[in-house]
């Protein structure tokens, strides 16, 4: 079977422990429903270990990890003032100024909903309904963002169709929420939390030790400035920099080309202000506000909070923008070159039209020791001459850096 | 500070740190604060919740 030959029995048993814990963990919930309130608030006496780890589990989605973490390979550590938001904003504020008011008002208005709260607040059916409204109109659209990453996981680790991979998160899912409640999904996002907490850890010290350090992974960074490529163009200073602050345009700017003041504009008020501040606003960690039965309960989850949040967004931008050192310590490739040719590689995709394209050339490398004569690895040449080498031996050196893609593409 | 030049990134990095450091010794030092007294209020709505209960079973 292509699965069973794709993965290892390890990963299979893992992954069936896995599901195993979280249809235990939807049928406990669904166990312990047994009034509307159970199910929507999951009876409002949750634990604040279980809360805060699925207010952070909720809180930090595939969008937060796997894709600010590559905008953090792109963009480099500044993306961290996003993570010092998320913490300060995101869970120190929201615990401490929001969390207990909202806790004690959706209590005595017995809401139910982020929608009910509302409604009941300001006396309102309008609102109610409209607030119920935007939710179910505008969440299925970040729902479908974390559906794809999760099936972007599974159908790669698993090499599963992406149809049936979508199929089985799916279904998965919607199980343990339908039967489960809020209860069921409570306890699952306190096992995902877990899980992730032990995941970031492992990756943040392998990360560090594989760059020799803090400092000296941070220092290594800092000397790869000139691999920043076509983004210097719009102020790219460096993956350990702050991009160029300006207002507007320069004078002497030719009309069409780039500002080299957009990274800054792009980095502080789309990413780390919009997301940043943003967060407050999310009816699905609102309603985690509305699961605990005091003010106490909110104090305790908040000690865990901040450091889970710490550990995940901190953990995926630091990693994300130390990858660039990593590769470039790390990813050689050394091998017969068998042959080289020229390819036509889509760059850009453009509905209805034809795609882009750019013409780079391929290298078939045998990295086999002794070669037998057929290529394994195939890549891209570098831009930078300087990073394909040619051996004594004979054999060629490639430093295939994770820039150096972007950079050819940049070039073109 | 951290090996990272930049001012704003290593203070960035700091804050991150801190930040959390502050949830912790804020949730700390109230970690058995904020329990309220059970009210009138809380007793009708949990009479309330008992009584859709027996309905619904």
């Amino acid at each position: 079977m292509h699965l069973a030959q794709s993965i290892s029995p390890l990963e299979v048993v893992l992954t069936l422990l896995y599901l195993a814990a979280v249809a235990f963990l939807g049928w406990l919930g669904y166990q312990r429903t047994k009034t509307t309130a159970d199910y929507l608030v999951a009876g409002r006496k949750v634990h604040p270990f279980i809360m805060s780890m699925s207010y952070g589990a909720t809180f930090i989605s595939t969008s937060a990890i796997v894709g600010f973490g590559g905008v953090a390979a792109l963009f480099g550590m500044s993306l961290l003032w996003l993570t010092f938001l998320n913490i300060f904003v995101g869970i120190f504020i929201a615990f401490v100024v929001l969390g207990g008011r909202t806790r004690r008002m959706g209590h005595r208005l017995d809401a139910h909903t982020f929608a009910e709260l509302l409604g009941r607040r300001f006396d309102s059916r309008f609102i109610q309904v409209m607030a119920g409204l935007i939710i179910f109109l505008f969440m299925p659209l970040y729902a479908a963002a974390v559906l794809m990453g999760g099936t972007e996981f599974l159908a790669t680790a698993f090499s599963m169709p992406y149809v049936v991979a979508l199929l089985v998160f799916g279904i998965i899912t919607a199980i343990y929420v339908f039967f489960g409640g809020l209860k069921g999904v409570l306890y699952t996002d306190a096992l995902q939390g877990s899980i992730m907490v032990i995941g970031m850890l492992f990756l943040l010290i392998w990360a560090y030790l594989s760059v020799g350090g803090v400092a000296e992974g941070h220092k290594e960074l800092a000397s790869m400035s000139d691999q920043v490529g076509a983004m210097k163009a719009i102020g790219h200073r460096g993956y350990t920099a702050t991009p160029t602050f300006g207002w507007g345009r320069p004078a002497d700017l030719k009309p069409g080309m780039p500002s080299p003041y957009d990274m800054w504009w792009i980095v502080f008020t789309t990413i780390v202000l919009g997301v940043g501040i943003g967060v407050l606003a999310q009816p699905q960690l609102v309603l985690r506000f509305l699961t605990v039965k005091s003010g106490r309960e909110l104090n305790r989850a908040l000690a865990i909070g901040g450091p889970f949040i710490l550990l995940m967004t901190g953990v995926a931008f630091t990693v994300g923008a130390l990858s660039n050192a990593y590769f470039f310590k790390h990813e050689i490739v050394r091998g017969q070159l068998v042959s080289e040719m020229p390819a036509d590689v889509i760059i850009k995709k453009v509905p209805g039209k034809a795609n882009q394209t750019a013409q780079y050339t391929l290298m078939h490398i045998d990295t086999d020791s002794p070669p037998d004569g057929k290529a394994d690895v195939d890549l891209i040449r570098p831009a930078d001459p300087a990073d394909v080498r040619v051996l004594d031996d004979g054999r060629v050196e490639v430093r295939s850096r994770a820039s150096s893609i972007r950079r050819a593409v940049g070039s073109v | 500070m951290f090996g990272i030049e930049d001012t704003y990134v290593s203070l960035a990095y700091l804050l991150c740190i801190l930040s959390a450091l502050l949830c912790v010794i804020y949730g700390a030092i109230n970690w058995n604060r904020g329990d309220e007294p059970v009210d009138s209020a809380d007793v009708r709505w949990a009479t309330r919740q008992q009584q859709e209960t027996t309905e619904e079973l």
